[in-house]
């Protein structure tokens, strides 16, 4: 069921009359049930791999909690006969208790995701090394990929971490896990919850509340303006402009890059601010994703303000456990007798960097595209780590840093880099991406562009028009963020104008999104990650 | 305190270790940051921070991450 389709509207509004309806201690109920409506739409074995999901981390979450009791429960009531060590020794004896069965939930949960969204990418290499040899093809398993089992799972791994850290004590509830796992609004395209995040809020009684129910359909329509108006109209240009590598290239990579980059932040920006807005018109928080990521001014910062919650998920998850662990300090023992203080001090740092980044990459997809994508984030993250003594240099020799043009050129740039990198998700394979790159400054072909090829790629000056128009205002919103909500600041102007401007937004919306011939309503692009 | 006063400034001389007291909040100190002074803490004072420690109220100022070694090291 597509968020912009006439299927899930009907199933928003039905929903939404229930839930206000139905006694409050029942909601949260009624809120899996639709979860599970919502998904059985996406196919019933699906929902198989979800409850195994969800059946693993409530058991062996609710083991490990056990054992947490009992430890505290021991060494309380031993206090007197055990001294430093012996304390040391038996929680130590009972963590790597709990690992054993932390290790079990990641491997069913990991391994449900690795094999269903990596077999046929491992078979395809495979079979490349078997072509050197001559040797005969292996054959593809059909598999299909769950709904949203990459966001699902990582939010149910994230909670099985948590608990073994002790962060919070494990839900003793299925049916509520279960909702926490399900929560049909992130599971096309995220955000990765936390479950002591939006468990504050999920389980509540919510009573209907004017203003947070007009401020979730206020979100909502702007999530449809810039996915129906924006991306899906940009994708047509995107799409002619990336399918057909050896015609366009040249110029039209750098205007199909810089397209992409806002068929993409439409287009997730998008999805997220019609999550959040779903979630509200229930009284449900769910944690923003982005924080207007394109006035970064250097990829590590991108990074931070886009995919929020998955940045914040690897760097909790991975970055940290992996850097910090005890191979990783001792290799930076070694390496700083041996290559002295400055590689011992970058060694841990750089090299989980990389891991994560390879891991990020593999995340979003099934291919060597993406994870040679995720490497170069990682290289550019750490070359400019690298270049910060210039930078400081730089910076003290010439006071730019605050001036708007310094800022803009920073700005410029990170968006640039960004959209070369995400080159590798356009391109079928690796070497094309690179040399369509590459042809942006060896084939000299502007002139085709001013000559009115631009008309060609499937959007006319109509579609032009509109699109200039929607990035301006997205623009504007962005920099209007900056001062606060503003939503807020709508409510306080007069109801009529209020209205009107909804009514107004809903006509756009409805008027000159992207349907009819030539169009086609898509998923959202990071549906498939 | 001395050498942990050593180790923040090298990461960021600009500071004044002494009275921030907001280095998560303010993103003064980053993961990259973090994992450095993991590194060197482990070095300096031979104490392993564990990952779940790694939370603001232990890294915001150079005061609580020295109680945390004073704890770890207990």
């Amino acid at each position: 069921m597509l968020f912009t389709s006439y299927s899930f509207i009907l199933f928003l509004a039905v929903l939404f009359v229930l839930y206000y309806l139905v006694p409050r201690k029942i909601q949260w109920l009624l809120l899996l049930a639709a979860n599970f409506v919502f998904y059985a739409f996406s196919g019933w074995d699906n929902l198989a791999f979800m409850l195994i999901t969800i059946l693993s981390i409530w058991l062996i979450g609710r083991h490990i909690g056990r054992l947490h009791q009992a430890r505290d429960q021991y060494l309380a009531e031993h206090k007197a006969d055990l001294n430093r060590e012996q304390r040391k020794a038996y929680r130590e004896a009972v963590k790597s208790r709990q690992l054993r069965w932390l290790l079990l939930a990641l491997f069913i949960n990991l391994g449900i995701l690795a094999v269903l969204k990596y077999t046929n990418f491992v078979i395809a290499n495979i079979n490349t090394i078997r072509g050197w040899f001559a040797a005969g093809e292996l054959s593809f398993v059909s598999l299909a990929l769950p709904m949203g089992i990459s966001f699902y799972i990582f939010q149910s791994v994230g909670y099985m971490i948590d608990v073994y850290r002790g962060k919070y004590p494990p839900e003793d509830n299925i049916l509520r896990l279960a909702l926490f796992v399900s929560f049909f609004p992130q599971l096309v395209q995220g955000p990765i919850s936390r479950f002591d995040d939006l468990s504050q809020t999920l389980f509540q009684e919510h009573s209907f509340d004017g203003r947070t129910v007009t401020y979730g359909l206020q979100r909502i329509l702007w999530g449809f303006f810039k996915k129906l108006v924006i991306a899906d109209r940009i994708l047509v240009g995107v799409n002619t402009i990336i399918r057909d590598p050896e015609h366009y290239t040249g110029i039209y990579v750098l205007v199909g890059m810089l397209f992409y980059a806002i068929q993409l932040y439409a287009d997730f920006t998008g999805g997220i601010d019609i999550t959040i807005g779903i979630a509200q018109t229930l009284g449900i928080k769910v944690k923003e994703n982005f924080d207007r990521p394109y006035f970064s001014k250097s990829i590590a910062e991108f990074w931070r303000r886009w995919h929020i919650t998955m940045g914040t998920w690897f760097r909790d998850y991975v970055f940290y456990p992996l850097s910090i662990s005890r191979p990783m300090l001792k290799l930076a023992k070694k390496s700083r007798t041996r290559f002295g203080d400055a590689v011992g001090k970058r060694v841990t740092v750089y090299l989980s960097t990389l891991i994560v980044w390879f891991t990020t990459g593999l995340w979003h997809g099934a291919s060597w595209n993406f994870i040679v994508w995720g490497l170069l984030n990682g290289v550019v993250i750490i070359l400019s780590q690298e270049l910060n003594p210039f930078y400081n240099w730089f910076h003290n020799r010439f006071s730019v840093r605050s001036s708007f043009f310094f800022r803009f050129f920073q700005i410029t740039r990170t968006l640039l880099l960004m959209s070369s990198l995400r080159i590798l998700d356009c391109y079928r394979d690796v070497g094309i991406s690179f040399r369509q790159f590459f042809s942006i400054f060896t084939t000299w072909n502007i002139r085709e562009l001013v000559g009115g090829q631009l008309l060609n790629i499937g959007l006319s000056v109509a579609d032009y028009l509109v699109l200039a128009f929607g990035v301006a205002l997205m623009i504007l919103v962005s920099l209007r963020q900056r001062r606060g909500s503003l939503r807020d600041a709508l409510q306080e102007r007069p109801a009529p104008l209020r209205y009107a401007l909804t009514i107004a937004a809903v006509i756009v919306v409805l008027v000159v999104g992207a349907y009819g011939i030539g169009y086609d309503s898509t998923q959202f692009i990071y549906n498939q990650f | 305190m001395e050498a942990l006063l050593e180790i923040l400034e090298e990461l960021h001389p600009e500071i004044d270790f002494l009275t921030h007291e907001k280095l998560i909040d303010d993103k003064i100190l980053d993961s990259f940051d973090i994992i450095t002074l993991i590194t060197e803490i482990s070095e300096e004072y031979d104490v392993r921070i564990p990952v779940d420690e790694i939370a603001p109220q232990n890294f915001n100022s150079a005061q609580a991450l020295y109680a945390l070694i004073q704890r770890l090291l207990d």
